[in-house]
């Protein structure tokens, strides 16, 4: 019976993670996730899926811990995208791409990039970043902001 | 021929007014945590730049190339978002007594400890995975190491950390800490190991 009940316990945290990729740990002010074209709210502990955009307002601010482990965060007036995620928790290979369309971001890399040198990549608008690790800043502003 | 000429004159204006960047980038490396610098290769317009020093730089823009930073200059561009970073994970060891799911007076102080530090973070998500040594058979070890995680998790349940946060996983005596020949009484592989982030 106790086997039971710590096996539906097991499935049941294991389906409330399906697709998330990270989850939302800190938040500040007015943030949004763009997912499928719908406009989510952030709330504390949300999950983070492949493809969404996470962007705050003026007075926003986000942090996010994925699944390797990686964290990035975002201050105000940002746009993150998550391009592209993927990681095998067993042997710790995948991908993870981002891109800064605009704002700041903090990163402290992950299992991932110390599996794999560059197995995580930052875009901005008119450059590529190549992590080898481990904490790094990238801002994005445009012209009269 | 004229018109064709002014066209182009046009077109090469109009391209050179709009040459000025229509963002301006920049990044920046940060001391680790350890002590330790890591690299980020910056690639752009086909050059690359390998940033491998404390807050060396990158900037895309009017005035692009490699510089370098002084920590005041990273607080005041990137002040928000280094606050905004989520707690670094972090993974604890509780030890229990032998053949039991009873921890050691040791690890009962250790866990009162921990859950200051879970308390600390907001929307935890934690992995309790239970352990033994090698003294009995492999099924009994399945159970008891779940039976490990399972106990621990329903203190951390008791002292107010949410139940849903917590995943609790046994795997028997398949990853000592010390490795020993079957039979052998091991302190050290009779444990539980809590990730948290």
């Amino acid at each position: 019976m106790r086997w039971l009940v710590t096996l539906a316990a097991a499935v049941f945290a294991a389906a409330s993670y399906a697709g998330d990729v990270g989850q939302i740990k800190n938040l500040r002010g007015s943030v949004h996730v763009e997912r499928d074209g719908q406009r989510l709210v952030a709330t504390p502990g949300m999950g983070v899926q492949q493809a969404d955009v996470l962007v705050t307002g003026a007075d926003g601010a986000a942090g996010v811990t994925f699944l390797d482990n990686s964290l990035l965060s975002i201050g105000p007036d940002s746009a993150l995208a998550i391009d592209r995620y993927s990681f095998d928790s067993t042997t710790h290979d995948g991908h993870f791409d981002a891109s800064l369309k605009r704002g700041t971001l903090a990163v402290v890399s992950g299992r991932l990039v110390k599996r794999s040198p560059e197995a995580m990549r930052v875009r901005t608008p008119s450059a590529i970043m190549g992590v080898r690790g481990t904490e790094f800043a990238v801002k994005v502003s445009e012209p009269g902001r | 021929m004229v018109a064709v000429l002014a066209i182009m004159a046009l077109v090469i204006v109009a391209h050179y007014q709009s040459a000025p960047p229509a963002v301006a980038e920049l990044v920046v490396v940060l001391p680790s945590a350890d002590g330790h610098t890591g690299t980020v290769v910056v690639e752009h317009d086909g050059k690359r730049a390998v940033l491998d020093q404390p807050y060396a730089a990158n900037r895309v823009g009017r005035a692009s190339g490699p510089t370098q930073l002084t920590e005041r200059e990273v607080r005041s561009a990137f002040g928000e978002a280094l606050a905004a970073i989520p707690a670094r994970p972090a993974s604890f060891l509780l030890y229990f007594i032998a053949g039991t799911d009873e921890l050691t007076g040791e690890s009962k102080v250790a866990l009162a400890r921990m859950l200051d530090e879970l308390r600390r973070r907001p929307s935890p998500d934690i992995l309790v995975i239970g352990h033994t040594d090698r003294v009995g058979g492999d099924e009994d070890n399945d159970r008891l190491s779940l039976q490990r995680a399972e106990r621990v998790r329903a203190s951390l349940v008791a002292q107010g950390i949410a139940a849903g946060s917590i995943r609790a996983a046994g795997r028997g005596e398949r990853e000592p800490v010390v490795q020993t020949a079957d039979g052998v009484d091991e302190p050290q592989n009779r444990r539980v190991e809590i990730n948290v982030r």
